[in-house]
């Protein structure tokens, strides 16, 4: 490894109104890297994802981006795509994708006008290219189908170029081929930027093909009598590119585990 | 097919929708013929021509006193009291609204204060109203603004909390101010919601007009509902009450109109009334 890394979270726990849900997380990141995050549901996946988002507080734990702790709120540095809402259902696609820009250069309306609304729209012309919307681009987002909703969502999260881009299972609502179309889009966009990744997904499958590193979210401790007495931490931090089988099929066995009490 | 899967077809649905005013005037009729059978001079079920020559003697002839078109005088006038009531309670519905549903600090201060102002009956205020402000416009155009704007508030406030948290963390990332946040999106989104709270709110602002004119006035409306009842003339209130009845509803129907064609994306989705 050269020089620090990118994302460095040391001795992170995090519990709601005492019931821990993550505990003992550390991890460094280095810039570039296509993080994919695994887990039996409920295990704390998505928390995670909040904390590097700043939408939650770690309870306690540090967490350093670029070597400066992590900022108090949500800020343009770090993109987000969720599973839902991701979009504004108001607005149409192209207004989706000039909005940010319409905040920098418009601070007190947050609205730009004629000519100047018109640059915008040819600035955003080759991202709607690229996520093939440029036919759907005056259409509002329930008008789109769910694979171009999520194009969208992704092309919007990238428009401020954060150097941290956070998918909460982007596609966990599309079609097997639709998928694919958008591994194709999502691997492209992350190679032309520099960029790191984290992106939580169910499909273990997934999450070998797109990312670099897998992390798999586990509880270690086991309380049978209370399965919420202990938190989970990442069991598995494995280079996908030479993974065994038998991790594969651990990985797989731990992300299709009912987790105790719901079944 | 269950019934709930059939539909009515236009010239169905119109018939189905005109049957129960039909039904209601032909009830009448009947019922107004026979009273006058008994006394011609009955005041009570006028038939429905001395009705239809009374509310054109209102609509058309100038009155003898006043010179004025009666029936216009007191649609102007109350309409502007409506309108200028529910705009005052409207815009405290935005301003408050929208800061209390946003921002955290304004919402704790505020929204116990609202629930609790709210269950005042407005009524009871009127007479304050009257002593503080005089029996002039200012006191009803209170009334109906007093009366209507903390439910229109709460349901504002109501409508920005209910936006999804992703889209406001979204927005933040896109590096929007609060501000920005508030033009971009709160507004934007609660504008439909807005337009509902209105058309839920002007009916008991109509309720809040025709007390207040009835109470203190000399002209709109409720005045004159309440002046002729003296003279139990039935043939001009009847047509009156129509008359209210068929103002609220176009309003109603404008403003959804409204939110239609100016919301496209809100009503993408359902059905609404
Ligand atoms: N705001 C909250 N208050 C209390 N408990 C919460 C809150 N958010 C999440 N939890 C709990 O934290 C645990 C982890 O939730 P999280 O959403 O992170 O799971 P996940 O791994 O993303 O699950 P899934 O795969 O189903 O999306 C769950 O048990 C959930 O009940
Ligand atoms: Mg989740």
């Amino acid at each position: 490894m050269t020089g620090a890394p990118l994302l460095s979270v040391q001795g992170l726990f995090k519990d709601y109104a005492g019931a821990p849900v993550l505990e003992h997380v550390s991890i460094e990141v280095d810039e570039g890297a296509f993080c994919t995050i695994v887990g039996a549901s409920g295990c704390g996946k998505s928390t995670f994802l909040r904390i590097l988002l700043s939408q939650e507080r770690p309870s306690r734990g540090e967490i350093l981006l670029n070597g400066a702790p992590l900022p108090d709120e949500p800020t343009p540095d770090r993109g987000i795509v969720f599973q839902r809402y991701s979009v504004f259902p108001h607005l149409t696609v192209s207004e989706n994708l000039i909005l940010a820009r319409e905040f920098e250069e418009a601070p007190l309306t947050g609205r730009l006008y004629g000519p100047a609304r018109a640059r915008l729209r040819n600035e955003i012309e080759g991202l709607l290219e690229r996520i093939g919307l440029s036919a759907a681009a005056n259409r509002f987002p329930a008008q789109l189908s769910g694979g171009m909703q999520q194009r969208l969502a992704i092309a919007q999260a990238l428009v401020k170029r954060p150097r941290v881009l956070l998918l909460d299972e982007p596609f966990g609502a599309l079609d097997p081929g639709i998928r694919l179309d958008m591994h194709e889009l999502l691997l492209g966009l992350w190679r032309e930027r520099t960029m790191t990744v984290f992106m939580v997904t169910h499909d273990i499958r997934e999450a070998f093909k797109l990312g670099t590193r897998l992390l798999v979210f586990d509880k270690v401790r086991h309380d049978p009598q209370e399965p919420s007495a202990y938190g989970a931490t990442i069991t598995y931090d494995l280079p996908t590119g030479e993974i065994a089988p038998e991790d594969l099929r651990k990985a797989e066995a731990i992300v299709n585990r009912v987790p105790p009490g719901t079944a | 097919m269950r019934i709930i899967n059939r539909r009515p077809g236009r010239l169905t649905a119109l018939a189905l929708g005109g049957a129960p005013f039909v039904a209601l005037i032909l009830t009448y009729a009947v019922a107004s013929h026979y009273r006058r059978l008994e006394n011609p001079s009955d005041k009570l079920l006028p038939s429905l021509e001395s009705m239809g020559s009374a509310f054109w003697r209102m609509a058309f002839e100038p009155d003898r006193r006043s010179g004025e078109l009666v029936l216009w005088a007191d649609t102007y006038d109350s309409l502007w009291r409506l309108g200028v009531g529910i705009g005052v309670s409207t815009l405290f519905a935005l301003v408050l609204g929208i800061a209390i549903g946003f921002i955290p600090h304004v919402r704790r201060s505020l929204a116990p204060f609202l629930a609790t102002f709210s269950l005042i009956p407005p009524i009871t205020i009127l007479p304050i109203l009257f002593i503080v402000f005089g029996l002039g416009e200012v006191s009803k155009i209170a009334l109906i603004a007093i009366g209507t704007a903390p439910v229109m508030i709460r349901s504002t406030a109501q409508a920005v909390i209910d936006i999804p948290r992703e889209m406001v963390i979204k927005a933040e990332t896109l590096g929007a101010s609060v501000w920005q946040m508030i033009t971009r999106l709160v507004l934007p989104q609660v504008l439909p919601r807005l337009i509902t709270a209105i058309r839920l709110g002007l009916v008991p602002a109509w309720i809040f007009l025709i007390s207040a004119e009835a109470i203190a006035s000399t002209s709109g409306l409720g005045y004159r509902i309440f002046l002729v009842r003296r003279y139990l003339a039935m043939d001009v209130i009847l047509p009156y009450v129509a008359w209210i009845a068929l103002l609220a509803f176009v309003i109603d129907r404008l403003l959804l109109v409204l939110s239609k064609r100016a919301f496209v994306w809100h009503h993408l989705e359902g059905d609404s009334l």
